[in-house]
């Protein structure tokens, strides 16, 4: 005798993403909060000590934020005219921008008025920063050349002028004091060491160059520019590890998690995508509001802050990590329930009654099993199993047509049943897995109740989204065609063999539901 | 036997159908006997092995009972016109009664000396039936004529369900569509009754089966709208019946069978479900249910320990009094229809199609055993007639049998409903896990499917073809899933969809390299790279449509053989893309030997089935068998041989390497062989024994075991004591209990040495091992005290004093001499006192 077997609920693979670590990682922020700043902000970065400010150069002013704060905590406002890249240095005590005028400042956190203001360059320095010796500033502007200033003398050690074109991005080697680069629109990033009077390294990106980045080693740089980020081993005299092409505008930042495992790029085409520096594969990706030029995430990655080209500042926080309230412990039996004569071994003369294995049934089974069909319905009838898992409800409905008594099974049923039936049909009929069942439980309920049409509202009103529905689903499936016919013709053109393309998910039962629809 | 003998048709499957008759349970219930084919069958209900295979019938055997007056003999009838009687112990025929006419059922009762009842067709008349007594005279030899017939009830139905005899024999009940006859035999007094006189709320109810209760007046009847009657049948009053309804069946009543008191009715049905009527009566009922397909037969045995019950697709299931399932005894299971054909396990070597309703059975040829059934589309099956329900229509193995692929569909009326299954087999658990499922695979029904038969490249390049009527081919390969979190690493997907002018694909083949497949397309065969999927070219026939495609194979590896539904064969070379000869010949079946050149061609022609073996290089057959059977031969499997048999004839060599088993329409397995029947069948050399004397009530078996145990005790005792008395039988003890008491000792001083002379010694062995003891001690210890080694010895001398002081005195040292001529010095004389 085989057992009763229980219905079969069919599983289909899930389309869409894949939940990985990755993007359960990244979703753990909050809803973001949006900062009006007064023009395009161009620059945001992070304090690296605590309590982790940010300052965000926006127009003429340079703005700290404090970590939580929606409102400036200070304000640095004496430019004339734009200012551009505020830069902490890495004991957070200074902070240095360029500006549209030419002259570069360099501020104390804590007071007003700028402590040094190297005057030289004589057009705009959209791109300044602390060597890692913390007593040099490097500087790059629209006058093609990249400098280096020495701090407490407030005076120039050294100009290159190498590039041909704007210095938009720059950034200082964390390993060696003497090595910063610079990045130019004229296509190409250059490597200088203090100690030499020349560039060392050059580097063809092939675009204009709009943001470069060391990884922490040194190692190791990216650089963005056009729709491209392209990574380089600078130990291998500069050869290309890996394009990257993701965007499709152009690449305005770049930026490091803090375990440098991850690299972020915000793009004009309003995303930030987020690789993995082992696979150079996107895990995950980040969609704003508008074109994105900075991008800053806080030691800890506790906060990303994403500069836009309409002055907003976006800021998300790290969701605080959810303390799993330890749920009331079920009382579980004593394990000595669990050993009680398991352990006794049957004497040879011992006849042993063996306890039979219950199975556990789910309610519609088990009403399945003693062939109530109407009453399985109505299980599977149940809110959480009707919203929840709609695919347990179709099963049923096609286990019943099977057996051939769905019919019987959805005759007899009130107004308020006919209406929670017709809900479930109308919303769920067009889903591909499930139009097959249920356009036949359509095609029935529309045959049964087809005398009764017009006695209640409620009913009649489900009737017509029915039909809605499947009219919608039947243009949809009528353009969808129109497609295929025209890929066809392209297909059809090539005159190299193509490959078989997959499958497409043809118009199910069109005649059906053609018909159910005049049914109704 | 003549060296060439000519090759003969053989039904394998251990017989044929079950369901001939009545299973009849030996006295002791340890046997079970069972008509199947032209054989009685023999079944241990212990094992469930067939015991016994009794051949002799030429026709189909219709009824088996035992002899009522000796529970040893077995009668059986058959369509042949005779009535046999065995000894089913020993397997042997005893006696043959010719009656010359076709016997249909056969009923032996207890109170009827000498003459059995049989049901035969009523001379001159068509499809009537009459119930015919016939005397078994007691004349000597071996075949004997019984002409002694005589009629009893006219116009019986043709089943042997339809008919029973009533308590003792007083009667006899026979039913036949709406009519009830009973017939008392001493009042030679006939009843009839009639289910149309008597309101029926509509549907049919004519009558399926009758049997009588054991020891009251009543007759249970059973009816095609699923009711049970029970006639309570009035002596006194001649017309006046009384009736009650059990109603729980929603089908025809299949059959019926009262418990061995008659206390309580089992019924059975299409169902599936055997359902137990306690006390008769509606309200308290028992069921079994889902035992795999439709109950014919119940039957009960003798002691009502057991009762089995014979299903419509061959199997028996053995069932406890207490309704629980105790052994399914099942061969090659019949289903409806082989949807699936005939295939060959790479594996096992079994035979593989079709079982139970959704499982797919392993079928082992040489034990003609069940190995398993694997359970393919694994939902419930509902036993119900006309419903239609998922069934299982194509499987195919791959050429290490490491992957199975099945589908199964269910009719529907717009689109039916299919599934590709795909089964990977598991090592660890010895059985195939399902790995990938495909919904509707094809849009309309799928018409063949093959792998690439590749052993030695199955890994990286196994490829699945599907057939439909969609009018495309598709081509399914394994995906390796490169997520490392999935359960599964591979998994199949479609590779390539292809066409020819939108005809309908109907055959798929590949060829023995994996290069080629071949595909029809009604009425063209077209060839595709398997690498490019590039059509190469394409054959036809015309007229008609292709029926069955294969390549040859190893010399013959070259050539493309089809053939039409217009009765054409036709080899085609794929070297010069030419037709190399056709013959014209209706094929039905068309089956390449995987391990030799040879095909095997079926043909249908004005009735007759004849089978060409050819290969495919020369157009002449090599072998031809003209009427093969009477019926439509469907499918046809070569299975490999364990070990090549040795033919010296040229004329089989192609049966050298594997055998030919095909299947007819009527679910018949067969096969070809060499070898007579008599040396197919192995005589099974095991000595059965059935117990010589009966006890007559269940009470009375366990009070007789209860007593034969204590008995046995006893005997088992009385020999403990015999052999305890040979021991003890020491002069000591005689001493004691004959001489006077005066003359006695005292008791304390008696005492030890009575108690000691009780004691068994182990004899020579425990002696040895004082003795060693012995010697140590007398190494080791001078200041041991006299006495004690003095009770040592005696000990020793008790025994066997001579033998021992042998072995002894040829290792002791002098000192121990010395002792030991001590101790001989002393004096033992009390002992002998006793």
């Amino acid at each position: 005798m085989a057992a009763y077997k229980p219905v079969v609920v069919q599983a289909f693979p899930k389309l869409g993403e894949k939940i990985t670590q990755d993007t359960l990682y990244w979703r753990g922020y909050k809803t973001p909060v949006q900062i009006k700043e007064f023009g395009a902000v161009n620059k945001i970065h992070f304090s690296p000590v605590l309590p982790y400010n940010y300052a965000v150069t926006a127009s003429s002013r340079i703005h700290i934020y404090g970590r939580y704060s929606q409102e400036p905590i200070k304000t640095f406002s004496r430019f004339k005219d734009a200012a551009y890249c505020a830069t902490y240095r890495d004991d957070g005590n200074l902070l240095v921008a360029g500006s549209e005028e030419g002259s570069i400042r360099l501020f104390d956190v804590s007071g007003r008025a700028p402590l040094r203001q190297f005057d030289g360059p004589t057009k705009a320095v959209h791109v300044v920063g602390f060597l890692s010796d913390k007593y040099r500033i490097f500087s790059g502007g629209d006058d093609y050349s990249s400098s280096l200033w020495d701090i407490p003398n407030g005076t120039e050690i050294i100009s290159y002028s190498e590039h041909t074109d704007y210095v938009r991005c720059g950034c200082a080697s964390k390993v060696n004091a003497d090595v910063f680069i610079t990045g130019s629109y004229d296509h190409t990033v250059k490597l200088f060491d203090a100690r030499t009077k020349s560039s060392v390294m050059t580097i063809e990106h092939g675009h204009p160059v709009e943001s470069v980045l060391l990884f922490q080693s040194g190692g190791l740089l990216v650089s963005a520019g056009g729709r491209y980020v392209k990574v380089w081993d600078i130990l291998k005299g500069g050869q290309l590890l890996v394009s990257l092409k993701n965007h499709h505008k152009t690449v305005t930042c770049l930026c490091l998690n803090s375990s440098g495992q991850r690299l972020l790029s915000g793009s004009l085409d309003r995303h930030v995508k987020i690789y993995s520096t082992t696979s150079y594969k996107v895990v995950h990706s980040f969609n704003y509001a508008t074109s994105i030029l900075s991008l800053a995430l806080s030691p800890e990655d506790e906060t990303i802050v994403v500069g836009m080209t309409n002055g907003v500042l976006n800021v998300k926080h790290r969701k605080p990590e959810e303390r799993k309230e330890e749920s009331q412990k079920k009382r579980q039996p004593a394990y000595r329930t669990y050993v009680k004569g398991r352990t006794y071994m049957p004497k040879q003369e011992d006849f042993c009654v063996s306890k039979p294995i219950k199975r556990v049934l789910r309610k519609y089974d088990k009403l399945l099993k003693s062939f109530q069909s109407s009453k399985a319905l109505d299980a599977v009838l149940e809110p959480p199993i009707r919203l929840h898992t709609p695919e347990v409800t179709v099963a049923v409905m096609q286990e019943l047509h099977r057996r051939g008594t769905l019919r019987s099974a959805l005759a007899g049923r009130d107004e308020k049943q006919i209406n929670l039936l017709l809900t479930f049909v109308a919303r769920r009929v067009i889903e591909p897995r499930f139009t097959p069942v249920l356009i036949t439980v359509a095609d029935m309920i529309a045959d049964i109740y087809q005398p009764v049409v017009g006695q209640s509202a409620i009913v009649d009103r489900q009737f017509l989204k029915l039909q809605e529905a499947i009219g919608k689903e039947i243009d949809y499936q009528e353009e969808l065609l129109e497609v295929l016919g025209m890929m066809d013709t392209l297909f059809a053109t090539f005159t190299e063999k193509s490959a078989a393309y997959p499958e497409e998910n043809k118009s199910n039962g069109l005649t059906e539901t053609v018909e159910t629809n005049r049914n109704n | 036997m003549v060296a060439p003998a000519a090759l003969r048709v053989v039904r394998c499957g251990g017989g044929g159908r079950l369901c001939g008759a009545r299973p009849v349970f030996s006295a002791d219930a340890k046997y079970l006997l069972c008509a199947s084919g032209d054989f009685v069958k023999m079944y241990s209900l212990g094992t469930g092995e067939t015991l016994r295979l009794m051949g002799g019938h030429a026709d189909l055997v219709t009824g088996v009972q035992l002899n009522p007056r000796n529970h040893m003999q077995l009668y059986s009838s058959s369509l042949d016109g005779s009535i046999k009687l065995w000894d089913f112990m020993d397997g042997i025929p005893i006696k043959t009664f010719t009656v010359g006419c076709k016997l249909l059922a056969l009923y032996a009762l207890a109170s009827c000396e000498d003459s059995v009842f049989v049901i035969t067709p009523k001379s001159g008349e068509r499809d009537t039936f009459q119930l015919v007594s016939v005397k078994l005279t007691k004349a000597a030899g071996q075949d004997i004529e019984a002409k002694d017939l005589s009629v009893v009830l006219d116009g019986v139905d043709v089943s042997p369900k339809c008919t029973a005899f009533g308590r003792e024999g007083e009667y006899v009940a026979s039913v036949k569509d709406v009519n009830l006859q009973v017939y008392f035999f001493k009042r030679k007094l006939l009843n009839r009754f009639s289910v149309n006189a008597m309101k029926t709320k509509g549907g049919i109810h004519y009558f399926t089966c009758v049997v009588c209760h054991p020891t009251e007046d009543c007759i249970a009847t059973g009816h095609a709208d699923g009711k049970i009657r029970l006639w309570y049948v009035n002596f006194h009053h001649k017309r006046e019946y009384t009736f009650s309804t059990l109603h729980w069946h929603h089908d025809f009543v299949l059959d019926l069978a009262f418990s061995m008191e008659g206390t309580s009715l089992l019924s059975g049905g299409v169902e599936s479900v055997l359902v137990l009527w306690q006390n008769l009566s509606d309200r308290q009922k028992d069921f079994l249910p889902r035992l795999g397909s439709a109950i014919e037969y119940i039957s009960v045995s003798p002691d009502g320990s057991l009762c089995c019950t014979l299903h419509a697709d061959n199997r028996i299931t053995i069932i406890n009094s207490n309704l629980r399932l105790s052994r399914s005894i099942q061969g090659l299971i019949k289903s409806t229809d082989v949807k699936t054909g005939l295939v060959v396990d790479p594996r096992t070597k079994a035979l593989v199609l079709n079982g139970e309703p959704g499982h797919l059975q392993f079928y082992c040829l040489q034990s003609d055993q069940q190995l398993f059934s694997l359970d393919i589309v694994q939902r419930q099956y509902i036993h119900q007639a006309g419903l239609k329900q998922v069934d299982l229509v194509k499987v195919a193995f791959s050429a290490q049998g490491k992957w199975l692929a099945t589908v199964e569909e269910r009719e529907e009326v717009t689109d039916p409903e299919l599934q590709l299954k795909l089964w990977f087999y598991d090592e660890e658990t010895q059985s195939f896990k399902l790995n990938t499922i495909i919904n509707t695979p094809h849009d309309d029904h799928i018409t063949d499917m093959c792998f690439r038969d590749m052993d030695e490249m199955e890994d990286d390049s196994l490829i699945l073809v599907t057939t439909g009527r969609d009018c495309v081919f598709k081509v399914w390969v394994i995906v390796e899933d490169t997520d490392p979190e999935a359960q599964q690493s591979v998994s199949w997907s479609c590779d390539f969809v292809g066409s020819y002018h939108n005809y309908q694909a109907t055959n798929c083949c590949f060829s023995e390299d994996g290069s080629l497949l071949a595909v029809s397309f009604e009425g063209t065969v077209t060839v595709w790279d398997s690498l490019t999927w590039d059509l190469k070219c394409t054959f036809c026939h015309p007229p008609g449509k292709i029926r069955n495609i294969c390549f040859g194979r190893l010399t013959c590896s070259k050539y493309l053989i089809g053939a039409t539904d217009h009765g054409f064969l036709c080899c085609w070379n794929l070297l010069s893309c030419a037709l190399e000869w056709s013959a014209h010949l209706n094929i039905l079946v068309l089956q390449p030997d995987p391990l030799s050149e040879h095909i095997a061609a079926v043909s249908w022609l004005s009735k007759e089935s004849s089978l060409f073996v050819f290969k495919p290089n020369e157009p002449r057959p090599i072998y031809i068998q003209r009427n093969l059977c009477k019926e439509k031969i469907q499918l046809a499997a070569f299975v490999p041989r364990d070990e090549p048999e040795t033919t010296d004839s040229e004329k089989y060599l192609w049966l050298r390497r594997s055998q030919l088993f095909f299947l007819t329409d009527t679910q018949e397995l067969m096969t070809l062989s060499t070898k007579s029947l008599e040396e197919r069948l192995t005589p099974s050399s095991k000595q059965l024994a059935v117990e010589e004397s009966l006890p007559v009530t269940p009470f009375s078996l366990l009070l007789g075991k209860h007593r034969r145990q204590q008995s046995q005790e006893d005997t088992d005792l009385g020999k403990l004591v015999i052999h305890n008395k040979q021991e003890q039988d020491s002069p000591a003890v005689k001493e004691l209990l004959h001489t006077p008491a005066h003359v006695l000792p005292s008791a304390s001083f008696l005492c030890p040495i009575f108690i000691k002379s009780l004691l068994i010694s182990k004899e020579n062995k425990s002696a040895e091992e004082v003795a060693d003891e012995v010697e140590m001690e007398s190494e080791k210890a001078e200041d041991d005290s006299d006495e004690e080694r003095d009770v040592t010895e005696m000990e020793q001398e008790d025994t066997s004093p001579s033998k021992l002081l042998g072995e002894i005195t040829c290792k002791l040292s002098k000192y121990q001499e010395k002792e030991l001529r001590k101790i001989r010095k002393m004096d033992y004389s009390w002992i002998s006192a006793f």
